[in-house]
């Protein structure tokens, strides 16, 4: 079930088109990544859905019902903004309840929903301090614990582990893991290609406010650059004549090659190898990644 | 190596405009108002002095006195006034004491000169038993009393030549014998001479103009100017005042600091953009008028504490009455405090960032301090300047504290500065949120 659509979306600023009638849907319970390049369109489409960009055409559901701006309708929704949009002198409780009261949160609920989020966040023992004196990561999982004190079930989330160390950022994707087991819907755009790769279920890729790709990764590998393997040889020594179906890497005794099925054509490859004369010292399989999916469908032009 | 950081300061300076309007603009503006304010002194622009004018005695003497004043440059001579309570634009009658004294304790004049029953007969008597003018000063500007003290001296020995000559032989004769029929008959020529001479003698002529301002200030009261006549300053406010200026400088100072801290609170809103957290109250339940809303109270407050922590250390170090201007206080010190948060929040949405609203502020703040009186008094200006003041804010939040503080003003009568302020807080709030539509959805 969508719980999210998103149809037609159209946006421009003066003569520069960010939204050029991107649609995707999110589904219940799924975690999406919304990748591009920058300025592709991913925050304007995220501020549409937010309520904070007016749309010149298409469409925005959220439960089914149609978001217009300014309008009602997206008590469901969390954002987490990009910024660390908290303010550092208060204390991690008091911005908890702050927003929480700013979002709605009825009185009663408040005090236990404040508790819940300073667990959720790891941040119980540093309640009664000024964010100002937090790490980048604790800023970042308390940002993220603003924007779910009302209950949501989508939460929208912008660049949600720019900039912190690896641990903080395994503790914001097991955030978000422990609210999709919730049945909560979560969009988030990243650049962190491999992580999004990791904990997407499904990828929209959108280009130039056009969303050129979606799917989970195996489907864009397929629908892009295939989904052949690529195989990487070293050897004790050179061979004395080139291979068929080998180049060379980065130094001569190192072979590439790709192939389809691992199972049935390496051993094939080993032997070729083997006929030659060579020693094969190491093999090394890999299979497409999202980043080449990236880069072939977006380029490798610098935007900016 | 120097040479090189010298050029990225030089480039630097080039590109921050608010770096050379704080560097050049500013200074220039302040240099230009004190120019005004205090290089016209002793020139032909220094304001006249108005004054209410009575004539108790009616006698020819006082008569010729009247119309003398009336021509004096230095002075701008009021006659007439609506009967008390009467509304502004009631027939006007001719002023008595009550109505004078009515209307330096209003505040609409700062002297009324009063000349007593028996002026004309005892004028030039010098053995001061003649009647003494008396004038009723406000001496929240002390200097108007003294302007009109001289100007009285000079305008009173010119107007009538004749009268202090014939009071003059006729002390002679009392004490040196009589005259001759020949000395007598002289004596009258130069009287009618002297009589046409003072006529001219009351029209503007440059030497009168001139010897205006370093006209010498009036003895404190009882005095006697000259020897002619006697002049009383009598002061109809401040005489039980324990110290009557502190009120005026806590206002002046506090309005000026309320207006930076204002405007430095309203920064909070750039820095909330800069963050982040605007953005993400506007997707809460909080709309931009919340927000502005929200933020106009709390700088309203702020100022309210701000004002009256200043006070209460004027009462407690410099003896300011504040406990029995409880109620006025509190009312002036809102209706400040309100229309400065306006202020300051029209700034904050004015400018794009905190280094421009800091450059734009102290701009805007220290040029209204200096023009609306805040920094000097705004006696001491020129009309021209006194008029630009009362476009500011300071000019009409200070007249508040001035009629609370000074005048004893009951709350009731501060309508018209609560009026302004009131009016500017609506002005203020309205530009505000017009100009915060920059950062609503886009």
């Amino acid at each position: 079930m969508n719980v999210l659509t998103v149809a037609d979306a159209r946006k421009s600023f003066d003569s520069i088109r960010a939204l050029d009638g991107a649609s995707l849907e999110l589904r219940e319970g799924e975690m999406l990544g919304l990748l591009g390049p920058n300025g592709a369109g991913k925050t304007t489409l995220v501020r549409a859905i937010a309520g904070r960009a007016r749309l010149d055409a298409g469409s925005i559901d959220l439960f089914g019902q149609r978001l217009t701006t300014g309008g009602g309708g997206r008590e469901k929704l969390g954002v987490v903004p990009q910024e660390i949009a908290l303010y550092p002198l208060l204390t991690a409780r008091e911005n908890l309840v702050t927003w929480g009261r700013l979002h709605g949160v009825p009185a009663a609920d408040l005090a236990s929903r404040v508790d819940f989020a300073l667990r959720w966040s790891a941040l119980t023992d540093r309640a009664r301090d000024p964010i100002r004196t937090f790490s980048g990561g604790m800023k970042r999982r308390l940002n993220i614990a603003c924007g779910i004190l009302h209950k949501p079930r989508v939460v929208l989330l912008d660049e949600p582990t720019a900039g912190v160390d690896p641990q903080s950022r395994e503790r914001i994707y097991d955030m978000l893991a422990a609210l999709r087991d919730a049945g909560v819907s979560v969009l988030m755009t990243t650049h962190q290609l491999e992580e999004a790769e990791a904990r997407c279920q499904r990828i929209v890729i959108i280009d130039h406010g056009r969303v050129i790709a979606s799917g989970t990764v195996n489907e864009l590998v397929e629908q892009t650059i295939g989904a052949q393997r690529r195989v990487t040889l070293a050897l004790d020594r050179p061979p004395r004549n080139p291979l068929p179906g080998f180049e060379v890497g980065d130094s001569s005794t190192i072979l590439r090659t790709q192939v389809r099925d691992v199972a049935g054509e390496l051993p094939t490859l080993l032997g070729v190898v083997g006929d030659a004369g060579c020693k094969v010292l190491d093999v090394e399989v890999r299979s497409p990644s999202l980043q080449a999916v990236f880069l072939h469908l977006t380029g490798r032009d610098l935007r900016e | 190596m120097i040479l090189t950081l010298l050029r990225v300061a030089l480039i630097n300076l080039r590109r921050d405009r608010v770096v050379q309007a704080m560097a050049f603009l500013l200074p220039i503006v302040f240099f230009s108002i004190f120019a005004v304010v205090f290089g016209s002194q002793g020139r032909d622009t220094t304001s006249r002095v108005r004054v209410a004018l009575v004539d108790e005695d009616g006698s020819p003497g006082s008569a010729r006195l009247v119309a003398a004043l009336g021509k004096e440059t230095g002075l701008r001579v009021r006659t007439t006034a609506p009967p008390v309570g009467a509304p502004p634009k009631s027939p006007q009658l001719p002023l008595d004491r009550m109505r004078a004294l009515a209307l330096v304790r209003d505040g609409d004049l700062p002297v009324a000169i009063v000349i007593p029953r028996g002026y004309g007969a005892g004028f030039g008597r010098f053995d001061s038993t003649g009647a003494v003018i008396q004038l009723l000063a406000d001496k929240s500007d002390p200097v108007a009393p003294q302007i009109v003290a001289g100007l009285l001296q000079k305008v009173a020995m010119t107007a009538a030549p004749d009268l202090m000559a014939r009071q003059g032989l006729g002390l002679f004769e009392k004490y040196g014998g009589p005259l001759t029929a020949q000395q007598r008959q002289a004596m009258e020529n130069w009287s009618r001479v002297m009589n046409g001479g003072a006529s001219r003698e009351g029209a503007p002529a440059e030497s009168t103009r001139g010897a205006r301002p370093s006209t010498p200030p009036a003895p404190e009261p009882p005095s006697q100017v000259g020897s002619a006549f006697q002049v009383r300053i009598v002061d109809v406010l401040g005489e039980k005042k324990a110290n009557p200026i502190v009120a005026f400088y806590a206002a002046g100072i506090a309005v000026m600091f309320l207006l930076f801290s204002a405007s430095g609170a309203g920064g909070s809103l750039l820095d909330e953009v800069e963050s982040g957290t605007l953005e993400r109250l506007l997707t809460s339940n909080a709309s931009m008028g919340t927000v502005l809303a929200g933020k106009w109270l709390y700088i309203t407050l702020f100022g309210v504490f701000q004002i009256t922590v200043m006070f209460i250390w004027g009462m407690l170090a410099f003896k300011l009455d504040l406990l029995h201007h409880v109620p006025g206080f509190l009312v002036m010190t809102f209706f400040t405090a309100a229309a400065a948060a306006g202020f300051g929040l029209v700034l904050a949405t004015l400018c794009k960032s905190r280094q421009q609203l800091g450059g734009l502020s102290t701009i805007l703040i220290l040029t209204q301090s200096a023009l609306g009186g805040s920094m000097f008094p705004r006696f001491l200006m020129p009309e021209s300047v006194r008029r630009i003041g009362n476009f500011t804010f300071n000019a009409h939040a200070l007249d508040g504290y001035q009629a609370v503080f000074w005048r004893d003003a009951p709350v009731t009568a501060l309508w018209p500065q609560v009026g302004v302020l009131a009016g500017l807080t609506v002005v203020f709030l309205i530009i505000a949120r017009l100009l915060a539509r920059r950062w609503e959805t886009i």
